[in-house]
């Protein structure tokens, strides 16, 4: 055995130490500030407008938000190995305006405009991915072309035009158990499913070690690029899958759909204390921060606040959450804060 | 000479006590005089490392104070430490990989003109610097990124000599340093211990500390367990200080006779550093390569690894020898090869995650069943053996690794390349940063992965190491081979005089500066 050493064994210090030792209890902890966050929002405006907290406010929310959902699920991933992906907007747009086109002009089945619309969300995420490793480009710039071309293209599939798609997508978009649509049931799917690549699988793992140090995980003889090329594919498809929520949310393909979504998806996945440079990240905490935009969006709305106040308030809760989030973790690493706050004295 | 309490002190260090998760210092009491070398020694995470934070303003003790020329002396900072003369050159790198050499030497205080960066000033004020290092050769606008650790171990001491000071912390100084380099290191100590600086110095290398420091200092778990004149303090009776019982150094070990070629590498170029290379490895072979800093021996690794792709040259493995096409480290370990890169801190390891993330690593492949699944049980099952194998202090499997001391960091990474089965092992500086029992562990672990059939290559700075675990030594001279030795030809002088054979300029050129 090694020396007699201290005995304070913490799990939930790291990222990764939070969803191994005492899992349930790590998990709660990183995920209570934010439920925290979400409840007082929902308190707020509660207390603020008498039709806030009905059954209504709630379905509506939920109806809206797996578009976004599923966009920030995929936004994790790309940040967590160190990416990003602007085109995401672009890429819903596009994927959108194929699926309306498949069903309107072609006369395809919903299931087959669906997957269509992966596909090019898929097609966009591997050239996204593939330029990014084959020429070591950033993947900003990358994506920012993208953002571009796949917006163009949009147009280009729609002719400019916002195409009435109406029944032929009800069945995913129609409010079934509870008054939720399909689509938000999908979405919470995927949510798991991300948490559960992240977190228990090997290419999870090597995801958030290429994130933390690239070079090191070169050099241990792991191949990170077609990690990182399967990482990129992924958002694509699920920016594509985007695009379907949002058509059959909107009974219309519109091809500005999406315009700054990646933008509230980044916001929703800061909040959520994913970090920027990558090597650190939670879906399920993404998810939270989608909410918490959501909730916030809904509110303001509801207690009549305008379109400017709306995005003023808005910027500054993401603000505030992430400096509270910096403050988390600027102490975290030394372990001083953190482990003074849940040490009881003594 | 200084005692407790001499009036003499520049530095009083009085009850200093620090805790993270455990006390890491405990009433800590010093007495640094100017113009006095004092060595610091401690087994790994001994707290040499954090009593140099303190001093240096970089953390701030929970107990205890100190006095600074009489005066109360609490930096808050690292840089009102140096505001007040003392400096540290860190145990871990510290240079920003993106800038220039000379950037890098005068970084907070930049030489201006109006605003603006004054290039010629600085150029020849980062001459001059690098000159006290012997680095006269080097281009000050080199970007230290390209560097190898060796030469960015310089750079930090130049830095640090760079500005007047009153008082120096040199933490591991040579661990990535060569014999030649030394000397100039030493140099420059006896110049700054005659202009009545206060010198500290932490090392592992005892014959190092027999040679420079006036006064040593053990720590033990935190505790000052000795103070007094070096000459007082044999190197034996140090050891047992450190780690509280007798010390077996044997440094050497059994030899089998070697079995079948296991690595056959055939005129491998790389740059300028790597010139048309060849040699052999066979199984049960320890072949050690050494070469003065900046000599090839890294990038001849890093070639054969695949971590940089070889301009030219064939890598073969296995008996009769089978050439494999190496583009990237994974193809390296798919033909049965791995590496224990030299830089732990940007090649090695992820210092946010916990130790067993780091061990596992290069095994999760290995450990993959039931479908990409992690078995976290699993995983940390043998994270703790591979801990307990290295003999790594952790308070668990979770810590995080960068609040591991410099030398179990060093451990962690060797463990992950035991957990992987490979034929063929490239050690670079395995011994970076470990103490002196934890080194003769890892003697003993190479000797037993030779014994198992393994075939290894070992890169190391220290000469000593090399003759007593070595089958054969290559010595790497200006990126070519210039000599392969046998082991009952491998002396000092010859290793030596192969190492210098092709700077044309001869040792002298390269030696610049050890009487400055
Ligand atoms: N930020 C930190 N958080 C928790 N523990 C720490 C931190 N920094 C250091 N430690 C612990 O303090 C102890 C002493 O570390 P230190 O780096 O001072 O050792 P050292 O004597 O320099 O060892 P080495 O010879 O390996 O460099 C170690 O057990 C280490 O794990
Ligand atoms: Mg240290």
């Amino acid at each position: 055995m090694n020396p007699p050493t201290t005995t304070t064994a913490e799990p939930g210090r790291s990222p990764l130490a939070g969803r191994m030792g005492g899992h349930l209890q790590g998990a709660a902890a990183e995920h209570l500030g934010l439920v925290l966050v979400l409840a007082l929002l929902v308190g707020m405006f509660g207390a603020l407008s008498e039709n806030f907290l009905s059954a209504l406010t709630f379905t509506t929310l939920a109806n809206q938000i797996p578009a976004l959902t599923v966009v920030a699920v995929g936004m994790t991933l790309v940040l967590v190995i160190g990416g990003i992906d602007l085109s995401v907007g672009s890429v819903l747009a596009l994927s959108g305006g194929i699926l309306g086109v498949a069903l309107t002009s072609w006369g395809l089945p919903l299931w087959l405009g669906a997957l269509l619309a992966l596909g090019v969300g898929l097609l966009a995420g591997i050239v996204n991915g593939w330029v990014t490793v084959a020429w070591a480009v950033p993947s900003f710039i990358v994506t920012l072309g993208m953002l571009e071309i796949a917006r163009g293209s949009a147009y280009l599939v729609t002719a400019s035009q916002s195409l009435y798609v109406g029944e032929p997508v009800q069945p995913l978009g129609a409010p079934t158990a509870l008054g939720l649509s399909p689509t938000w049931f999908l979405a919470i799917l995927l949510v798991a499913a991300g948490q559960v690549t992240l977190s228990r699988t090997i290419f999870g793992r090597y995801m958030i070690a290429i994130g933390t140090n690239e070079q090191a995980v070169r050099l241990s003889g792991i191949d990170p690029r077609p990690v990182k090329m399967i990482v990129f594919a992924l958002v694509g498809v699920l920016a594509g899958l985007g695009g379907v929520f949002s058509v059959a949310y909107l009974e219309t393909a519109d091809p500005n759909a999406g315009i700054g979504i990646e933008l509230a998806a980044i916001a929703a996945v800061v909040i959520g204390g994913t970090s920027l440079m990558g090597g650190r990240g939670s879906v399920v905490n993404s998810f939270l921060g989608v909410l918490i935009i959501s909730v916030l969006q809904v509110g303001l709305a509801q207690i009549g606040a305008s379109e400017p106040v709306k995005r003023v308030v808005t910027g500054a809760v993401i603000v505030l959450a992430v400096i509270l989030d910096s403050y988390r973790h600027r102490f975290a690493p030394r372990g001083e804060v953190w482990r003074r706050l849940r040490k009881t004295p003594g | 000479m200084a005692r407790a309490g001499d009036p003499a002190a520049l530095l009083r260090i009085r009850g200093l006590g620090k805790s993270y998760a455990a006390p890491v210092l405990v009433d800590v009491e010093l007495d640094l005089v100017g113009g006095e070398v004092h060595a610091l020694v401690g087994a790994n995470g001994a707290g040499k490392s954090t009593l140099a934070r303190l001093i240096c303003g970089i953390d701030q003790a929970d107990t205890g104070e100190m006095e600074l020329e009489g005066a109360a002396y609490a930096p808050r900072g690292k840089r009102e430490a140096e505001r007040l003369g003392v400096h540290l050159i860190p145990q871990e790198l510290n240079l920003i990989a993106t800038l220039s050499v000379a950037e890098n030497l005068f970084l907070p205080r930049l030489p201006s003109r109006f605003g603006m960066l004054d290039r010629p000033r600085l150029e020849a004020a980062a001459r001059a610097a690098l000159a006290t290092v012997g680095l006269d050769g080097l281009d000050p606008w080199t970007v230290v990124g390209g560097l190898g650790v060796g030469h960015q171990q310089l750079v930090e001491i130049a830095k640090a000599l760079a500005h007047p000071c009153r008082m120096l912390i040199l933490d591991e100084p040579t661990a990535a340093l060569t014999s030649p380099e030394i000397e100039t290191l030493f140099g420059e100590i006896d110049r700054l211990r005659r202009a009545g600086v206060a010198l500290v110095y932490v090392s592992h290398r005892m014959e190092e500390i027999q040679r420079i420091a006036d006064r040593t200092t053990v720590l033990r778990d935190g505790r000052v367990v000795h103070t007094g004149p070096t000459a007082e303090l044999p190197t034996a009776r140090a050891l047992q200080l450190m780690v509280g019982r007798e010390v077996a150094r044997a440094m050497s070990r059994e030899r089998a006779a070697p079995g079948a070629v296991a690595l056959t590498v055939e005129g491998l170029s790389r740059g300028e550093l790597v010139d048309n290379v060849s040699f052999t490895v066979r199984r049960g072979e320890i072949l050690g390569v050494a070469g003065l800093v900046g000599s090839g021996r890294t990038e001849l690794l890093r070639a054969v690894f695949g971590a940089d792709a070889p301009d030219a040259g064939r890598v073969l493995v296995g008996d009769p020898p089978r050439r494999v096409k190496i583009e990237q480290p994974s193809d390296a370990v798919r033909a049965g090869i791995g590496m224990v890169p030299e830089d732990r801190k940007e090649q090695g390891l992820l210092l946010q995650e916990p130790v067993r993330v780091n061990a596992t690593l290069a095994r999760l492949s290995a450990m993959t069943h039931r479908g990409g699944w992690l078995d976290l049980e699993a995983e940390r099952g043998v994270a703790e053996q591979s801990r307990d194998a290295m003999a790594v202090r952790c308070s668990s499997v979770e810590q995080p690794v960068r609040e591991l001391s410099g030398g179990n960091q060093q451990k962690v990474l060797i463990g992950r390349w035991l957990l992987r089965d490979v034929d063929v092992l490239l050690f670079d500086e395995p011994t970076r940063g470990i103490d002196v029992e934890a080194k003769e562990m890892v003697y003993r672990v190479l000797g037993e992965l030779a014994a198992a059939g393994k075939a290894l290559v070992v890169v190391s700075s220290e000469l000593e190491e090399l003759l007593a675990i070595c089958d054969r030594i290559a010595v790497m001279s200006a990126g070519k081979m210039a000599a392969t030795l046998e082991r009952d030809e491998c002396t000092h002088e010859r290793i030596m005089t192969a190492a210098f054979s092709n700077y044309l300029s001869g040792p002298d050129a390269v030696l610049h500066g050890a009487s400055a």
